[in-house]
C-alpha cells in the first residue's frame, strides 16, 4: 500500500464515522433529560411512550434510567429537567427544598415479596411486616438491591416499620445492582426478595421465584412525575419538563398506561392514577 | 442451559433477520468506537513520536505516565467525564452530556494511553541507529517521522486493535456519559447490560454474539493488513 | 587526485552531559581522497563523523562544506542530501533490496522512471542483480551490507561516510566486501570517511590515516607515514606495530643510530635509521612484517639487526601465521605457511630473527611525551 492509498482509506474511514456527530443535532433548547427509574425502562413502558411524546411536542428526549436515588440527585443537581421516580419521601423533600416543582401523581403498581416455592421461613398468608419478622427469625436468605433506588427505599421503609434493622447480618445481603440482575441472584440462590410487580411480571417465566406476599397496603409503589425547578437551575427545559408531565397525566396516555402489558403479560403493569389523591 | 440454547436461537433470528435496532446499535458501536480510536490514533501517535523523538527532563515520567494511563479504568473516566460535562459543571457550555459525542471523548480518553503507550514502545525497539540512517539518506524530518512509523508499522496495527478493543467492549464510560438512551446512545455493551438487567437474556446473547463478531472482524481485518506485509 | 578542500572542521567539540567526548581542533578532508578514522571502540570515531556528516550538531565549533559553513539546521538538512552514511549494521527497511536502494532517491523527489536505470545499475555493481525483489529480511550478512552501499552508492554523495561498514560480517563476506568497496572508490573517484579498527581494512581503502584515542586525533597523515612512523605507542601498537625497544643512543653516524637495549639480563645493539643525540633515551618499534626468520645467521643478508631468540606461540592469521618469539626481548614475525613448515617453527624452536635498520622505525625522543 503505498501513501495515497492509505489517506484514501482514512478519509473514507473518517467520512463514515463522522456521520455520528452530522446526526441531526436537536437545538438544546428541544432536548428534555427525562431522570427516571429502571423499572420504567425495563418493563418496556418508555420505550411505548416516549416516541409519541415526542411526535407531538418535537422534543428529544434524553432517558437516563437509573435507581429513584439517582435519579433525585441528578434533579438535586439540576443535571435532568424532569423526575419520574418512585420514592415518595425522598420526593416530598426535593419539594420541600425548592428543587422540584409541581409533583403529579402518575400510577402506581405495588410490590410483592418472593421467595424460593418451599418458603422456609413461612411467610405466606402474613403481613408484610410479619412476613419480614419471619425472615429474620429464620435467618432465610433476603437479597435487597442496596442501590438506593425506589424499591430498595421502599424494603428499607418495611424493616423499620418490622421493627428489624438487618444491615449487617450474614443472611441479609445486598446486590447493588437493578431489579432484573436482583431478582435472577435470588432466583439462583434460592432467596427472599422485594420486587416490583412490573418488573417480576416480565422476568416471571425465567425465574421460578413464586409470589409469596401481595396487596399489603404498605406495599403500594407510587410514581410521580417531578419538573426540577428552573428558578433554581436557570439551565433546566422548563417547557419541556411542563410539557412531560403533562403529558404523562393526560387522558391518552393515562388510557395507554392502563392497558400497556396486557398482550404480553396478561396483566397490566401499572395503573393510572392521574388526578387521585395520594 | 435452556436459556442459553434459547438466547442462542433467538440471537441467531435476530441476526438473520438483521433486526433494524441491532443493526443501529451495532453501527453506532462501529461509529462511537471507530471515531474514538481514530481520534487516539491521532493523540497517541503524535505524543509517541513527541516522546520517542525528543530527550527533555522528565521523559521517563511521562512514559511511567503513559504506561500507568493505559489501565485507565473506563468508570473512572466516564465518572470525571460526566462531571465535566454536566450542564453546570465546568464544559456544560458543550452541551454533549448523553450524546454520542460524549461518548467518543470518553473512549478517546481511555484508548489515547493504550494506543500512545503501545505506539511508543514500538518506536523505541525500532534499531538504534534507524533514524540516523534515514537521516542520511537525505530525509527531512517529517519524512523521517514517516519512514519510522512505516518501519513500525505492524506493532502500530497492534496498537489501534488494542485501542478498539479497548473500547468497544467498555462498559462503564458509555453508560455514564452515554446514558444508554434508545436511537442515540445505546452501545452493544450498554444494551448488553440493559437487556441482562430486563431479563432479556437472549437479546442479551445476540447483542454479545455481534459484539464478538465485530471485535473479531475487525482484528481479522487488521491482523489481514500486519500479515500481507510479511511474505512467507 | 584534485586536492580542493570539501570538508573543514575546525575547534570542533562535543559534549554529553557534562563529559567532553570529542575534541578535534582541525580537520580536512580533500576531494576524491578516502580518510580512515582508526581507533578503539569509544575513541570517538562515530560521534566525530556524525558531526561531520552533519547528523550531530557539535557544541562548539564549525564544519564547512565546500567553504560554506553548516551553522542552522536548514544547512545541514541541505548537506545530508550531498552525502549520506552507511553504518556497521545494514539498517535496512522492511521492504524489497529494489525499494531498499532507491529509497534515498525517492526522499530527494526522483520519479519512478528517473530512479530505476540508477537502482538496477548500482545492485548490478554491488552484484545484487538477482535479489533486487528478495525481501530484506532474507538476506544475508554480507547481501545486507551490500544492499546498504548500493542505497548509498546510487545518491552519487559528494561525501561517503562508513561507520565499521565491514566490523559484522563474516571473515569471508568481508574478504570480498572490502575489495569490491576499494574497486568502488577507486572507479568513482568518491570522497570518503570510513571508520575502523581494523590496521588492514584501513591499508586497503584509505588514502590518510588519523588515529583518535579518547575523541581526540593523535596523529594523522599519509597512510605509509602514519603505519610506519608511528608517534607514540598507541598509534604503534593500532597500526600494528608490535614490537616495541627503548634503548639508549650509543653512537649516532651518517643517520643510522646505535641503540643500547635491554635483552634479558644483559643487554644488546640494535641499529636504527634515524637522529638522535648520544645518551638520549629513544623508542623504536619493528612491525612483525619486517622481520625475517632463519635457522642460522647469515651473514650474506643485508639486515644489521640479528638475534637468537626461541618461538613462543604461533598463532594463525587469515593467510599469515604470526610468530612471538623471545630474543631476550618481545618480538613478532609474519611468516607464510610455506615458511612455517620449512623452518618447523614450533613452540621452543631456536631460530634468528633478523630486520634491516631501515624497518626499525624511531618513535619517540626522551622527553617527548609520557613514559610508556
Amino acid at each position: 500500500m503505498n501513501r495515497s492509498t492509505y489517506l484514501r482509506w482514512g478519509l473514507a474511514l473518517a467520512t463514515a464515522l463522522s456521520s455520528v456527530f452530522l446526526a441531526a443535532a436537536p437545538p438544546a433548547e428541544k432536548i428534555l433529560i427525562l431522570a427516571t427509574t429502571t423499572s420504567t425502562q425495563d418493563s418496556g413502558l418508555l420505550d411505548d411512550l416516549v416516541p409519541r411524546f415526542e411526535k407531538q411536542t418535537g422534543f428529544t428526549v434524553k432517558t437516563i434510567a437509573v435507581g429513584s436515588g439517582q435519579a433525585i440527585a441528578m434533579g438535586k443537581r439540576g443535571e435532568a429537567d424532569v423526575l419520574l421516580v418512585h420514592s415518595p419521601e425522598a420526593e416530598k423533600a426535593l419539594v420541600t427544598d425548592g428543587t422540584g416543582v409541581n409533583r403529579r401523581i402518575v400510577m402506581h403498581n405495588d410490590f410483592i415479596l418472593l421467595g424460593p416455592a418451599a418458603d422456609p421461613a413461612g411467610i405466606a398468608k402474613h403481613t408484610a411486616a410479619e412476613s419480614l419478622q419471619r425472615i429474620a427469625a429464620a435467618k432465610a436468605l433476603f437479597m435487597s438491591r442496596g442501590d438506593n433506588s425506589g424499591t430498595h427505599a421502599m424494603e428499607l421503609k418495611l424493616w423499620k416499620a418490622a421493627g428489624l434493622a438487618p444491615d449487617g447480618q450474614t443472611w441479609y445481603q445486598q446486590t447493588g445492582q437493578g431489579m432484573g440482575q436482583t431478582l435472577a441472584i435470588a432466583a439462583e440462590k434460592k432467596a427472599y426478595t422485594l420486587s416490583d410487580r412490573g418488573t417480576y411480571l416480565a422476568l416471571q417465566k425465567k425465574l421460578g421465584l413464586p409470589i409469596l406476599h401481595e396487596g399489603d397496603p404498605s406495599l403500594r409503589n407510587v410514581y410521580h412525575v417531578i419538573e426540577v425547578n428552573p428558578v433554581r437551575f436557570p439551565k433546566v427545559n422548563a417547557a419541556g419538563a411542563r410539557a412531560f408531565a403533562d403529558f404523562m397525566v393526560s387522558k391518552a396516555v393515562q388510557a395507554r398506561i392502563k392497558e400497556f402489558g396486557i398482550g404480553l403479560y396478561g396483566s397490566p403493569l401499572f395503573f393510572p392514577d392521574a388526578g387521585t389523591p395520594e | 442451559m435452556d436459556l442459553i440454547w434459547e438466547g442462542l436461537r433467538k440471537a441467531l433470528e435476530l441476526l438473520l433477520t438483521l433486526d433494524s435496532e441491532v443493526l443501529r446499535i451495532t453501527w453506532l458501536s462501529l461509529q462511537v468506537s471507530g471515531a474514538a480510536t481514530l481520534i487516539s490514533l491521532a493523540i497517541g501517535l503524535t505524543l509517541a513520536v513527541v516522546v520517542a523523538l525528543n530527550e527533555f527532563p522528565g521523559k521517563r515520567l511521562v512514559i511511567a505516565l503513559l504506561n500507568t494511563g493505559m489501565g485507565l479504568p473506563p468508570v473512572v473516566v466516564g465518572l470525571f467525564v460526566t462531571v465535566l460535562l454536566w450542564r453546570n459543571g465546568p464544559l456544560g457550555s458543550l452541551g454533549i452530556l448523553y450524546t454520542p459525542s460524549a461518548m467518543i471523548l470518553a473512549q478517546a480518553i481511555i484508548a489515547s494511553p493504550i494506543i500512545a503507550g503501545i505506539s511508543l514502545a514500538a518506536l523505541q525497539h525500532l534499531p538504534q541507529g534507524l533514524r540516523l540512517q534515514i537521516l542520511a539518506l537525505g530525509a527531512s524530518r517529517p519524512q523521517m517521522v514517516w519512514l519510522l512509523l512505516k518501519e513500525a508499522k505492524l506493532p502500530l496495527l497492534a496498537a489501534v486493535m488494542a485501542g478498539f478493543g479497548g473500547v468497544i467492549s467498555e462498559v462503564g464510560a458509555s453508560i455514564m456519559v452515554g446514558g444508554n438512551i434508545k436511537g442515540q446512545t445505546r452501545v452493544l455493551t450498554t444494551a448488553t447490560v440493559m437487556e441482562t438487567g430486563k431479563g432479556n437474556f437472549d437479546v442479551a446473547i445476540a447483542l454479545s454474539l455481534v459484539l464478538l463478531v465485530l471485535a473479531f472482524s475487525v482484528n481479522a481485518v487488521l491482523t489481514h493488513l500486519q500479515q500481507r506485509g510479511r511474505r512467507p | 587526485m584534485s586536492r580542493e578542500r570539501i570538508l573543514e572542521a575546525r575547534d570542533l567539540t562535543v559534549h554529553r552531559g557534562a563529559v567532553k567526548v570529542l575534541e578535534i581542533p582541525e580537520l580536512d578532508l580533500r576531494t576524491g581522497e578516502v580518510l580512515a578514522l582508526m581507533g578503539p571502540n569509544g575513541a570517538g570515531k562515530t560521534t566525530l563523523m556524525l558531526t561531520l556528516a552533519g547528523l550531530l550538531a557539535p557544541s562548539a565549533g564549525a564544519v564547512q562544506f565546500k567553504g560554506s559553513a553548516l551553522q542552522g539546521k536548514g544547512d545541514r538538512e541541505a548537506f545530508r542530501r550531498r552525502m549520506t552514511m552507511v553504518f556497521q549494521d545494514p539498517l535496512l527497511f522492511d521492504a524489497t533490496v529494489a525499494q531498499n536502494i532507491t529509497s534515498g532517491l525517492k526522499l530527494r523527489g526522483l520519479s519512478a522512471a528517473e530512479r530505476k536505470p540508477r537502482v538496477v545499475a548500482w545492485a548490478e555493481q554491488l552484484g545484487l542483480g538477482a535479489l533486487l525483489d528478495r525481501p530484506a529480511h532474507q538476506l544475508s550478512g554480507g547481501e545486507a551490507q551490500r544492499t546498504a552501499l548500493a542505497r548509498a552508492f546510487v545518491l552519487e554523495p559528494e561525501i561517503l561516510f562508513l561507520d565499521e561498514p565491514f566490523a559484522a560480517l563474516d571473515p569471508q563476506a568481508r574478504e570480498e566486501l572490502i575489495g569490491d568497496l576499494g574497486h568502488l572508490l577507486a572507479e568513482t573517484g568518491t570522497t570518503a570517511v570510513i571508520a575502523t579498527h581494523d590496521q588492514g581494512e584501513a591499508a586497503r581503502l584509505a588514502h590518510r590515516l588519523a588515529v583518535m584515542k579518547e575523541g581526540r586525533i593523535i596523529q594523522r597523515g599519509g597512510l605509509r607515514k602514519v603505519t610506519n612512523h608511528p608517534e607514540d605507542p598507541f598509534v604503534a601498537a593500532f597500526v600494528g606495530m608490535e614490537t616495541l625497544l627503548k634503548g639508549q643512543v650509543a653512537h649516532c653516524q651518517e643517520g643510522l643510530l646505535t641503540l643500547r637495549i635491554r635483552k634479558g639480563t644483559g643487554s644488546g645493539e640494535v641499529v636504527a635509521l634515524g637522529e638522535a643525540e648520544p645518551g638520549q633515551t629513544v623508542l623504536v618499534g619493528v612491525r612483525p612484517e619486517h622481520v625475517a626468520l632463519s635457522l642460522h645467521s647469515d651473514n650474506t643478508s643485508s639486515a644489521r639487526n640479528a638475534f637468537q631468540g626461541s618461538v613462543t606461540k604461533v598463532i594463525p592469521q587469515g593467510p599469515f601465521y604470526k610468530i612471538e618469539l623471545d630474543c631476550g626481548f618481545f618480538l613478532t614475525a609474519f611468516v607464510t605457511a610455506q615458511s612455517l613448515s620449512e623452518l618447523e617453527l614450533q613452540p621452543g624452536r631456536r631460530v634468528v630473527a633478523s630486520f634491516k635498520a631501515t624497518s626499525v622505525h624511531l618513535i619517540r625522543k626522551e622527553g617527548l611525551g609520557p613514559e610508556v
